[in-house]
């Protein structure tokens, strides 16, 4: 537990004091939302109804920004090595930077969301739907992510590659947030939806770990 | 000073080979290493001194043959090429990081004299990023004195490093070897080490023929 703790703090300090990048990250998702307006046209309806659909596609392209240096880093350093000898078992450690990948784009972004609702409309009502989808939708983002990034570690064009394999898998993910808001602004009830997508973090919880992890000691030798 | 474990634990390798990228880099090595001994590696680049220090730390697998390592699972400490040494925290931050890792229980007395001991006394908070080639090595050094390791695999421990710290780096070898600790080591550089006993890689080399 407390090498836990140890790398999860490590990971937020590296990320925090390098700077820029969670800016960028939540800079990105601002200027994705803010392009919906500027191309589809005010017409405020039209906004209100595309908008929990918006928010949450900008907000799973934002996650995915910051993805590809999950492990790269720690890779490229020799630190990763260490990490696969240091008695914290992998998945642990896995686990550790999934969450501090979280706590740097998720939750930021989480915290923002009802401004990006607001600016495209939806109704007030409606925002702690969009909020609480977001709260179960994100982490799972974080974790299959993380599964992503250790199994293109290494490669060239990394990012890119990523992107390809990570989006299909955020599929599922997207289409009961992006429900559950539409239920509730339809005055359905949201809860079957955000039942799925805790369904589905239950899930990613302890499975993208050891996916991460077995793609991880492949990468090593 | 992290004390041995009470029985003597020892390293045994038969016939072991190793394959990277579809290349048999070495085959039918055998070698014993027992409490207090040293075992040098030498031989050409691509010999495979990296592939055997790796494949001894658990990193990679062994293509052939068995490896016996009578100590705790924990007990091996591994230094490759790269010092994962991150620019942003200072030597104080790493080592507390790799020390909790390495399930020691970083204490901030034990990681002053852990710096102090590759003469890195005062720039504990410095980031990382303004320490010099050399210096970033001798951080790397200093982990050796802060986990529980009985094993210590080092891999080239001499980049980078200067003549003072190089003979540091012998007597701490030889500090540690007599505590009942072991060693192997693969440099180019010539070391003093009294007693070490050398391994050839290219004498495993396997010739060039299609698998």
């Amino acid at each position: 537990m407390r090498a836990f703790l140890t790398l999860l703090s490590r990971d937020l300090r590296l990320a925090l004091r390098s700077g820029g990048d969670v800016a960028a990250v939540l800079a990105f998702f601002v200027i994705t939302v803010v392009l919906f307006p500027l191309g589809i046209g005010p017409e405020a309806a039209l906004l209100a109804r595309i908008a929990a659909g918006v928010v949450w596609v900008a907000a799973l392209l934002a996650t995915l920004l910051a993805l590809d240096r999950l492990f790269a880093q720690d890779y490229e350093d020799g630190s990763l090595d260490l990490l696969v000898l240091s008695p914290l078992p992998l998945e642990a450690a896995v686990l550790a930077k999934a969450l501090a990948h979280w706590l740097l784009t998720g939750l930021p972004l989480i915290l923002l969301s009802p401004l990006m609702a607001a600016m495209l409309g939806l109704q007030a009502g409606v925002w702690p739907v969009l909020v609480l989808s977001l709260l179960l939708g994100t982490p799972c983002l974080s974790l299959i992510g993380a599964v992503g990034a250790a199994l293109t570690l290494g490669a060239r064009r990394g990012g890119a590659l990523l992107a390809l394999l990570i989006l299909p898998l955020f599929i599922p993910v997207l289409i009961f947030g992006a429900a559950a808001v539409e239920a509730a602004s339809t005055g359905l009830t949201a809860r079957p939806h955000l039942l799925l997508l805790g369904g589905c973090l239950a899930a990613a919880l302890p499975l993208a770990p050891i996916a991460a992890a077995a793609a991880l000691r492949q990468a090593q030798s | 000073m992290p004390a041995p474990s009470v029985t003597a634990p020892s390293l045994k390798a038969d016939d072991l080979a190793c394959l990277r990228g579809g290349r048999l880099v070495f085959a039918g090595l055998s070698f014993r290493l027992a409490a207090g001994e040293a075992l040098v590696l030498t031989g050409p680049n691509g010999s495979g001194k990296s592939s055997l220090l790796r494949l001894v730390a658990g990193l990679v697998p062994a293509f052939a043959g068995t490896l016996d390592w009578t100590g705790a699972p924990g007990s091996i400490a591994y230094l490759g090429h790269q010092d994962a040494v991150k620019p942003a925290l200072t030597p104080r931050e790493s080592l507390r990081f790799w020390a909790a890792t390495a399930g020691a229980v970083p204490t901030a007395s034990g990681i002053t004299a852990a710096l102090a001991a590759v003469d890195l006394a005062g720039l504990d908070d410095l980031p990382c990023r303004y320490l010099s080639a050399g210096q970033r090595r001798r951080l790397a050094l200093a982990r050796l004195e802060l986990g529980p390791a009985v094993l210590w695999l080092l891999d080239e421990p001499t980049l980078g490093l200067d003549a003072a710290s190089v003979a540091r780096l012998e007597a701490r070898i030889a500090r540690h070897r007599a505590a009942g600790g072991l060693v192997m080591l693969a440099t180019h550089v010539p070391l003093a080490l009294d007693g070490a006993r050398g391994l050839a890689l290219q004498d495993f080399a396997v010739d060039e023929a299609p698998l």
